[in-house]
């Protein structure tokens, strides 16, 4: 009955696994204080593929379970639930991409991440320079000569930006559409505003990374609590949320106010980028140095790639993206230009199909996991 | 390394909570101390690594427990599981050390949390470690490296040097080399015998044979022999422990908690013949499920085969291992590998002697048999609603209680009551003179943590003085 090989499992093959680590977890129990999954799956007798995906998308991958295991290798029940679960998200991410032939990006993601990046920042490249004006690509614009546009139209910008983030908006959206019915859950549930305000709450604190309920931080990278993994996921989110705001600023500037870029340095998107942009240079470096620190069991190798491609490109979009703002009156302003839009495109093109995604899958467990503790615990032994 | 060529302060043999606790509390007042566990790293800590509460004494609620559990209750729980095989200056020892010892776990890294799921019953009288055993060791590990403490895995002690009432020296294997070492004080907290089967055996009998040891598989209690063959004063006996009914589909070895089975209570417990042997509904599982390894271990070949149809499924902890389910009781018969004609009959019995009743699995309801030998006193339902599912049953002994006497330091005591100066026994080696028999949850980690931070006190009191 417990044999858990180490190699890449096909999806049923991994569900029997989950099913068979599920049982061993749900007649312990002794995890049930760390997170949110203990006692989702305390709830049930039987786990189908419905509800591991669930709780392999309500597990955050802190390490506690691991640690605390009597039954983790080398004990013969092969008891090792974080990689479990991450193997899991591998396969959800995978299931419902949408369109669904997509969801193969997954398979070799570093790859796939990698290629798409080529072809972004080439594009831009002709984009930009080739199709524009190739001589103006390599000499120094002055912020007062339009800088970046006076390059690369703003409509076009603006254009090819706008097209892709629709279809971004769309797969994403459909995606969720797949994911939440096939939980068992009405649509309209998910706006409940108690369960979603909650499961918010709990998403944009890390609360799940907080070592169960002590407030010392989780077991990532190695055994000692601490608080890296939660502060380089706070300055990448957040500072992901200052350039978002960066640009959405801008984009009111431009439209309402009718001030086109470049903006000074003290004007409020260059601030919210700056400030962001230092975030999501610091963020992404310390997730990718803590993810190489931790100890190997909890490692995935085949979805290594997925993770750190999308560490790489948010790290190089604010690394470029900071030197075009050091530069951009520069004469390599085109080049990086060309570069640090590349990158962006790369990102967006890749959202729906790369590790992105974990944060849809993340917040709708969440949601789920509080619409489903108001329901009534099917009764269990006598206390 | 392991530097045999000082003289250590102290020297700890096992790599459990007691022992750990031991180390700490003499490293803490100053010594020197190599500790020495016989299992490899990931195994390391004993039958603690299974463990997942502290029985305490508290006259108020505190952080996660429930109202008060005074001293003279704890007691009294003592008395009863124990029958009076105890020695009550030790026990209240124990009990009042629980009472306060838990900000020190806390400051060496144990978390508690409030009782788990299906554990309600518990959350007055004990407090649970979040995580469970493994995190607290783990905890304790982390502490006594960061202080200094010496500790090395896999290293087996195989003999204790005694002259008359002193420690001289121990001997150990490492690395496939023999050592000696030598420390001014030992603290032996190396747990019971339980994974010693011929020992099993030759207390049990053949029917030790068919035992399944659900603790860890490192307690061979080598140690405990030597002492004995040494003149250290034993107390419980050998066939006293805690042994329970699990799957007899468990692995042989370090099964721990998972293997339990929580449906006898809901259905019957049949043996190998297909006969009923005890009263499946005598009193509330929690209450009674010590005592079914022993009644199982008493029926031909050691199995038994607990039997629940549709109606009890949902009402007890899920099992790890999935029941054998069949569609008529003489399908599960054969699936059992038991005569069909003879489970029919049984059940026809049970059935025919059920009496209406109402049933309420969470009350000592009225749901009784009436003519029938043995009785079902609470929960008696007819097995009449398919399918039908069975679990089969096999004793699983987690430790055992055989060990040396102790004083209220925590020093071995001889056969001819000459208390040792320097040598301390704590955790399961001792835990019979508290517990000489029966079961209450979580009392091993209330003999283990009292004993344990004593023995390193008096220890490390011993030699600094």
């Amino acid at each position: 009955m417990f044999a858990a090989e180490d190699q890449p499992m096909s999806l049923d093959e991994l569900i029997e696994d989950a099913q068979r680590v599920l049982r061993v977890c749900n007649a312990c129990r002794y995890c049930e204080g760390y997170c949110a999954v203990f006692p989702a799956l305390a709830r049930r007798l039987e786990f189908t593929e419905n509800d591991i995906h669930y709780l392999g998308n309500l597990c955050h991958n802190c390490g506690s379970c691991l640690y605390a295991c009597q039954f983790a290798p080398p004990h013969e029940f092969q008891v090792n639930f974080p990689k479990l679960m991450a193997k899991v998200r591998g396969q959800t991410y995978r299931k419902y991409a949408w369109p669904g032939f997509l969801g193969a990006l997954y398979e070799q993601n570093g790859v796939a991440v990698s290629l798409i990046t080529a072809f972004s920042i080439g594009l831009l490249f002709l984009l930009a320079g080739a199709l524009t004006n190739p001589t103006a690509f390599f000499t120094a614009h002055s912020d007062a000569q339009g800088s970046f546009y006076a390059l690369m139209p703003h409509n076009l910008m603006a254009g090819v930006f706008g097209v892709v983030s629709v279809f971004v908006a769309i797969a994403l959206l459909m995606g969720f559409l797949r994911f939440w019915p096939y939980m068992g859950e009405d649509l309209a549930d998910f706006f409940k505003p108690k369960p979603l305000g909650e499961a918010t709450v709990d998403a944009l604190t890390l609360k799940y990374l907080d070592g169960g309920g002590e407030n010392e931080g989780c077991t990532y990278p190695t055994e000692q609590k601490s608080f890296s993994r939660k502060t380089c996921h706070h300055l990448t989110f957040y500072g992901f949320m200052l350039c978002f705001a960066a640009t959405s600023v801008a984009t009111f500037y431009h439209y309402v106010l009718k001030q086109p870029a470049p903006y000074p340095f003290w004007s409020l998107p260059v601030l919210l980028g700056t400030v962001g942009g230092l975030g999501l240079l610091i963020g992404p470096a310390g997730l990718l140095w803590i993810k190489h620190q931790r100890d190997p069991e909890f490692k995935v190798p085949e979805q290594a790639g997925m993770d750190a491609g999308f560490l790489v490109l948010l790290f190089m979009i604010s690394l470029t993206g900071l030197l075009l703002l050091a530069f951009r009156e520069a004469a390599a302003m085109g080049t990086l230009l060309a570069v640090h839009l590349g990158f962006v495109l790369a990102l967006f093109l890749t959202m729906p199909y790369g590790k992105f995604v974990h944060g849809m899958y993340r917040l709708a467990a969440l949601v789920r996991f509080h619409l489903e503790r108001r329901r009534p615990v099917p009764g269990l032994a006598p206390e | 390394m392991i530097d045999t060529e000082k003289t250590w302060d102290i020297l700890v043999v096992g790599g459990g909570n007691a022992a750990l606790c031991a180390a700490l509390m003499a490293r803490e007042a100053g010594c020197s101390v190599l500790l020495l566990e016989g299992a490899p790293k990931p195994f390391r800590g004993g039958n603690s690594r299974h463990t997942r509460n502290l029985r305490c004494m508290h006259e108020e609620p505190q952080d996660i427990l429930t109202g008060a559990y005074s001293e003279e209750e704890y007691w009294q729980d003592l008395l009863k599981v124990t029958g009076g095989l105890t020695d009550e200056h030790l026990a209240r020892l124990t009990l009042k050390h629980t009472s306060s010892c838990r900000p020190w776990m806390y400051k060496h890294g144990v978390r508690f949390q409030p009782p788990l799921g299906g554990t309600l019953h518990l959350s007055r009288t004990n407090a649970f470690f979040l995580g469970g055993g493994k995190a607290l060791v783990n905890a304790y590990y982390h502490s006594a490296e960061r202080l200094g403490i010496d500790i090395h895995y896999e290293a087996k002690v195989s003999d204790i040097e005694i002259e008359g009432d002193t420690f001289k020296s121990a001997a150990f294997t490492y690395q496939g080399a023999e050592y000696r070492v030598r420390a001014k004080a030992v603290v032996i907290a190396c747990g019971g015998f339980q994974a010693n089967l011929e020992w099993l055996e030759e207390a049990w009998g053949p029917a030790a044979k068919n035992f399944l040891v659900r603790g860890t598989p490192y307690n061979r209690g080598d140690i405990l022999k030597v002492l004995i063959a040494k003149g250290a004063k034993t107390v419980s006996d050998a066939t006293q422990g805690h042994c329970v009914a699990i799957d007899a589909r468990s692995p042989k070895y370090d099964g721990g908690i998972i293997t339990r089975v929580d449906a006898v209570s809901l259905g019957i417990v049949v043996n190998k013949h297909a006969q009923r042997f005890y009263d499946e509904g005598e009193d509330f599982w929690p209450k009674r499920y010590a005592i079914w390894g022993r009644l199982v271990a008493g029926q031909p070949d050691q199995i038994g085969y607990s039997i629940v149809d549709a109606k009890a499924m949902g009402k007890f902890m899920p099992p790890v291992y999935p029941p054998i389910r069949a569609n008529t009781l003489r399908e599960l018969a054969t699936k059992m590998e038991i005569d069909p004609d003879a489970l029919e009959k049984t059940v026809a019995e049970f059935n025919a002697a059920v009496r209406p009743g109402t049933f309420d699995h969470t009350i000592q309801d009225d749901c009784v048999t009436e003519g029938l030998t043995p009785p079902k006193t609470h929960w008696a339902l007819k097995l009449d609603t398919p399918p039908y599912f069975g679990y089969p049953l096999r004793p699983g002994i987690t430790f055992t209680y055989l060990g040396v006497t102790v004083d209220d330091r925590s020093r071995m005591v001889l056969q001819d009551d000459t208390v040792c100066k320097n040598i301390f026994a704590a955790g399961e080696i001792m835990a019979g003179n508290v517990l000489g028999k029966g079961y209450l949850a979580g009392i091993g980690m209330s003999i283990g943590t009292t004993f344990g931070r004593i023995a390193g006190e008096a220890a490390a009191h011993y030699v600094r003085g």
